[in-house]
């Protein structure tokens, strides 16, 4: 059983729902990074997504792309990325932690020895987001083979068949993009949201992350009421991004900490 | 000359490796009902038979294609040939393809389209039918290219449209293409977006393709007419690369006439900063689909130099990469400088003003034909006219307005 199983089956048995912070590795400093992740956990966050920079970040908003300029403008890459996964597993060998990124790094890498070093550096899920599964069967195929979780998006837009398709290949959960649009985006349809994610749980045989429109204990609760995990990304980095740089911690411990209060008010409601 | 069989893309918009689909979920949806709906167009005699008038009476075609007799003369060996898509309405091939996608996006019902542009002659072209169909439509471009393009931004603005500045990035067309991906991912029910040049995600590569491939099809017809024969070959300058796309598809089975595509060098391959993707990139994903990438050893895009906003692109179409890998065309390079001097060349020789994009085309051909015998014929794809280069040559030139 992959660790990000495990740690639904936790939460299942104790009623409680999954927080997934996500914050861009190298943001706002390198030197931060693996501190900031054992923020994210203190504060109670149960997985780590690790936004992994790229130059051309063509399916997020503006803030995560800032955050990515930010790292990308201190040197840090994937190489760099899998050293940071591997620090903070020196503290913290419980945590999932899910790289978030894009294809090309990693083809660059090259699949095989990307999962390899991954595995080693102690990653547990990958998430690529130009990768749609019918690109996907050698990637997935190598994910499977090093104890790597491949994890998916799916959208309002997917189609039934297309849920389905996603469920063959799917590990760990699966990332229902709540909103049309790129990450930062505005208003948030939790009926709407509420409406998908019996179906999509069902076809694809794994837990349901939601992810986009996330902004506060309020909007963390709506979600935590019908999904099994929130993710909650642009808000943390926009609180990275007003802080003072010996303040980065501290803020955005408080907002995970109010994000976590929010899931916790709301367990028992599905 | 002998024919083989050529039927790429494949269902899924695989060239070879090249091609596909590489988007995030939020776009499937987008994509496959473009997909569905270009190919009820496709089989619709009707929709052919309107493109075909549009390109007539609207855009001015067949281009006619022009024997430079002084040019050839100047270089001593092989005849060259113009096909002069700079005669189009708008001045560029980059109509052709605008045109078609409007009209589907028109048969889909989205009211609003959507451009990116590097040099502005696709943004100029898509404002142009957005006017003619009555669209609203928003063209993305990069604030350095906006600079560099200021006379073809202002044109957008005439014909209606809004002109966005990215910021992001480079700040050139590759920015460009990200921040409309973006807008159509926000805006899909309402929204089509027109890209212009045969990247993206599949159908694009494809698509774009067959919209621009009246071009070699003029071509197959034309030249016989004027030489009896075919030519030896096919020359067009490669950003994106759907100018020589469009005159390279329908010369693929014609085995005996070499397609030659002219990269971007910059100030040299040698120096780093060309545009010169398939000559010294490596195969990545980006924009929606694998192909040659400029790119660094962690797989970051990285910026690209070219006197020619049109060519200044890290990647290339995916079918140009099939292409160069299976060998049925060859890529080739010419500098910043090359491309200045035959810039001038053809204002001096032919009274032709050709856009900085072709002008690299001429360049090479220049060079090839010198080292041909005068039985030798190439064609070459004239993609657009200089108009909006007249303040980039001058500055060059140290003159100002």
């Amino acid at each position: 059983m992959s660790k990000i199983q495990a740690t639904f089956e936790r939460l299942q048995a104790q009623g409680r729902k999954a927080l997934i912070p996500f914050i861009t590795a190298g943001d706002p400093d390198p030197a931060l990074t693996v501190t900031l992740m054992h923020t994210l956990v203190e504060a109670g966050a149960d997985i780590i997504e690790l936004g992994v920079p790229f130059s051309d970040p063509m399916a997020d908003g503006p803030t995560i792309q800032r955050a990515s300029e930010r790292a990308l403008a201190k040197g840090v890459s994937l190489r760099q990325v899998l050293e940071y996964v591997a620090n903070f597993r020196a503290d913290n060998r419980e945590t999932p932690v899910v790289l978030m990124g894009y294809a090309n790094p990693v083809e660059a890498m090259g699949i095989e020895a990307f999962a390899a070093c991954a595995y080693d550096a102690g990653v547990d899920g990958v998430l690529l987001v130009d990768y749609p599964p019918e690109e996907s069967s050698a990637y997935v195929d190598a994910m499977r083979r090093h104890a790597l979780d491949p994890i998916f998006l799916l959208a309002p837009t997917s189609s039934e068949q297309r849920i389905a398709d996603v469920g063959l290949y799917a590990r760990g959960y699966v990332y229902y993009v709540s909103l049309k649009g790129v990450t930062g985006s505005a208003v948030l349809d939790v009926a709407a949201v509420a409406a998908r994610i019996p179906e999509i749980r069902a076809r694809t045989g794994v837990p349901v992350g939601v992810g986009f429109g996330i902004r506060d204990a309020a909007t963390a609760a709506a979600i935590a009421g019908i999904a099994d995990a929130v993710v909650v990304g642009s808000r943390i980095i926009e609180e990275i991004e007003q802080s003072e740089p010996d303040q980065v911690c501290a803020r955005v411990r408080v907002l995970v900490a109010e994000l976590r209060r929010g899931i916790d008010a709301a367990g028992g409601k599905s | 000359m002998t024919s083989t069989a050529y039927d790429l893309p494949d269902a899924r918009g695989h060239f070879g490796p090249y091609g596909g689909v590489f988007v995030a979920e939020t776009l499937i949806g987008a994509l496959d009902e473009l997909k569905n709906a270009y190919a009820a167009a496709a089989a619709d005699p009707a929709f052919a038979a309107e493109f075909a008038y549009e390109l007539k009476h609207y855009v001015g075609r067949p281009s006619p294609i022009y024997h430079a007799r002084r040019l050839s003369e100047r270089c001593g060996g092989a005849q060259i040939y113009l096909k002069r898509e700079d005669l189009n309405h708008t001045g560029a091939h980059k109509v052709n393809n605008c045109i078609g996608q409007a009209m589907l996006a028109r048969r889909m019902g989205k009211k609003r389209v959507i451009a990116e542009t590097g040099a502005g002659q696709h943004g100029v072209a898509t404002a142009t039918v957005a006017a003619r169909y009555g669209m609203d439509c928003v063209v993305y471009m990069g604030s350095e290219d906006m600079r560099r393009q200021a006379a073809n931004v202002y044109r957008m603005k005439l014909l209606g449209a809004e002109v966005r500045p990215v910021e992001s990035g480079s700040k050139t067309l590759k920015d460009a293409l990200n921040e409309a991906m973006r807008d159509w991912v926000t805006n899909v029910s309402d929204t089509f977006y027109i890209i212009g040049t045969v990247a993206g995600p599949h159908p694009y590569p494809m698509m774009v393709r067959d919209f621009q491939s009246i071009i070699g099809q003029e071509s197959i017809e034309q030249m016989p007419e004027q030489i009896g024969r075919q030519p030896d070959a096919v020359i067009a300058c490669v950003g994106g690369g759907s100018n020589a796309m469009g005159i390279f598809h329908p010369y693929i089975p014609y085995a005996g006439v070499r397609l030659i595509g002219v990269e971007a060098a910059g100030d040299g391959v040698d120096t780093g900063r060309h545009a010169a993707s398939l000559t010294a990139g490596r195969p990545g994903v980006l924009h929606g689909n694998r192909t040659y990438l400029l790119q660094d050893d962690n797989g970051q895009i990285i910026e690209t130099h070219s006197i020619s906003a049109g060519l200044d692109y890290p990647g290339v179409g995916p079918e140009h990469a099939w292409l160069k890998d299976c060998g049925r065309a060859e890529y080739v390079t010419v500098t910043d400088s090359e491309a200045l001097a035959a810039f001038h060349e053809l204002c001096l020789l032919e009274g032709i003003i050709p856009a900085l994009e072709s002008s690299h085309a001429i360049a090479y051909a220049t060079r090839l034909a010198s080292t041909l015998p005068a039985d030798q014929v190439l064609l070459v794809n004239l993609s657009g006219r200089g108009d909006k280069d007249m303040h980039t040559v001058a500055e060059k030139s140290g003159i100002r307005f």
